[in-house]
């Protein structure tokens, strides 16, 4: 794994990677939303509706998935002092925080019809946006910091606050279970899913879709990262052999 | 010890403390977080007469009476343990119905009747095609609701 570590060696897999995980994830993303919306049925209960399920459990896998990989970069960051760890943290945190708040937007609207409300404070919900607000934090503490100096790499609070943020994925995903809620509790675990498979297969096609979109994403922003602190180093350098 | 493995050992040692502040804190939340209660902890002496609270249950079957106003509605909340009689005046959602889940907003009554300002749908985590839906009883709202 180290020998991945180095940007160079880094951007010569990235770059042809980026296209093929856009379009597959692109294809996934449409051919299951077409199934979702189109091939299936809808729940025997709540009708059409239900077929929102098949971008907000996406959604809610990537936000929480993101927050998971985001505290690995900063663990890895802390102890090995990688340099693409906090590349990667940067990189993850916008769309992390995007698919969090499409969760949230996509339930809110579930809610409406279904519970009969828009938002309630259950233990789900807020969760779910106490982790969009890590995200906020994240992003307000890593961007203007002096990370192009230092290569991207995280400063060690925002690497701190990155694995303390962790504790709240447990959280989310054990709410449902631990406290009363509104929220219903898991469809699909270990031992199984309660979604019928006549309804499944389109999330499976969504969930991996959004999830090679997630990676195109990430691979696309640490590139953007990456040359961004090549040019201010070259500048830097410029400036020094000038004696600005 | 390399200094890495110092700081491996470090930060694992920190994650689990704070790992185990998390758990220890949502264990003590188990009660105040709790988004309802249910009816046996009504049962149970946890309700004072009057105070707001929100109950959670399942409808229990065949127990939604529609009163003569043509808006109030009667049924009993059930755990499996305990029930609880609910009075609601007003519009319920359309998936609101029997043996299925719903949560109230509202107060006990000193006759023990729970009354209800404000009733919410509670879905479970079953998800299947109309043909499969347990026919024929949840392929609708039971009938007067």
């Amino acid at each position: 794994m180290h020998a991945y570590a180095n940007p160079t060696r880094f951007l010569a897999i990235a770059k042809p990677l980026t296209p093929w995980l856009l379009g597959a994830g692109l294809l996934l993303v449409l051919g299951g939303a077409w199934a979702g919306l189109a091939m299936v049925p809808g729940d025997y209960k709540q009708g059409e509706t239900a077929r929102i399920l098949y971008v907000h459990v996406p959604s809610a896998w990537l936000g929480m998935g993101g927050w998971t990989s985001l505290a690995i970069a900063g663990l890895i960051q802390l102890v090995w002092r990688h340099p693409l760890s906090g590349i990667a943290a940067r990189a993850i945190a916008v769309p992390g925080m995007l698919f969090t708040a499409l969760c949230l937007a996509t339930g809110s609207i579930w809610g409406r019809p279904t519970w009969g409300t828009w938002w309630e404070w259950d233990g789900r919900m807020t969760s779910m946006l106490v982790l969009l607000f890590l995200y906020a934090g994240f992003i307000a503490l890593t961007s203007g910091d002096d990370g192009q100096r230092q290569g991207g790499s995280l400063s060690r609070g925002a690497a701190i606050y990155a694995l303390v943020g962790a504790i709240n994925i447990p959280i989310i995903n054990r709410s449902v279970v631990w406290w009363n809620s509104l929220h219903q509790g898991p469809s699909i675990t270990l031992g199984g899913s309660s979604i019928d498979r006549a309804l499944l297969w389109p999330l499976g096609l969504t969930v991996l879709g959004f999830s090679l979109l997630f990676g195109a994403i990430v691979l696309m922003r640490m590139r953007r990262i990456i040359a961004d602190n090549r040019v201010a180093a070259r500048l830097r350098r410029l400036a020094d052999d000038e004696g600005i | 010890m390399k200094a890495k493995h110092q700081r491996l050992i470090l930060a694992l040692v920190a994650l689990c403390g704070v790992g185990g502040a998390g758990v220890l804190a949502a264990s003590a939340l188990r009660d105040e977080a709790a988004y309802f209660r249910t009816p046996v902890e009504i049962e149970g002496g946890k309700a004072a007469v009057g105070e707001p609270m929100r109950l959670g249950g399942m409808v229990a079957k065949g127990s939604i009476e529609r009163q003569a106003d043509g808006l109030t509605i009667r049924f009993v909340a059930t755990d499996g343990k305990a029930s609880v009689p609910v009075e609601y005046k007003g519009i319920v959602p359309d998936l609101f119905g029997e043996e299925s889940g719903m949560v109230a907003d509202g107060r006990m009554r000193a006759d023990g009747t729970f009354v209800a300002d404000r009733i919410l749908a509670k879905h479970d985590e079953r998800y299947m095609p109309p043909q499969m839906g347990d026919m024929p009883k949840n392929m609708k709202a039971p009938a007067g609701v």
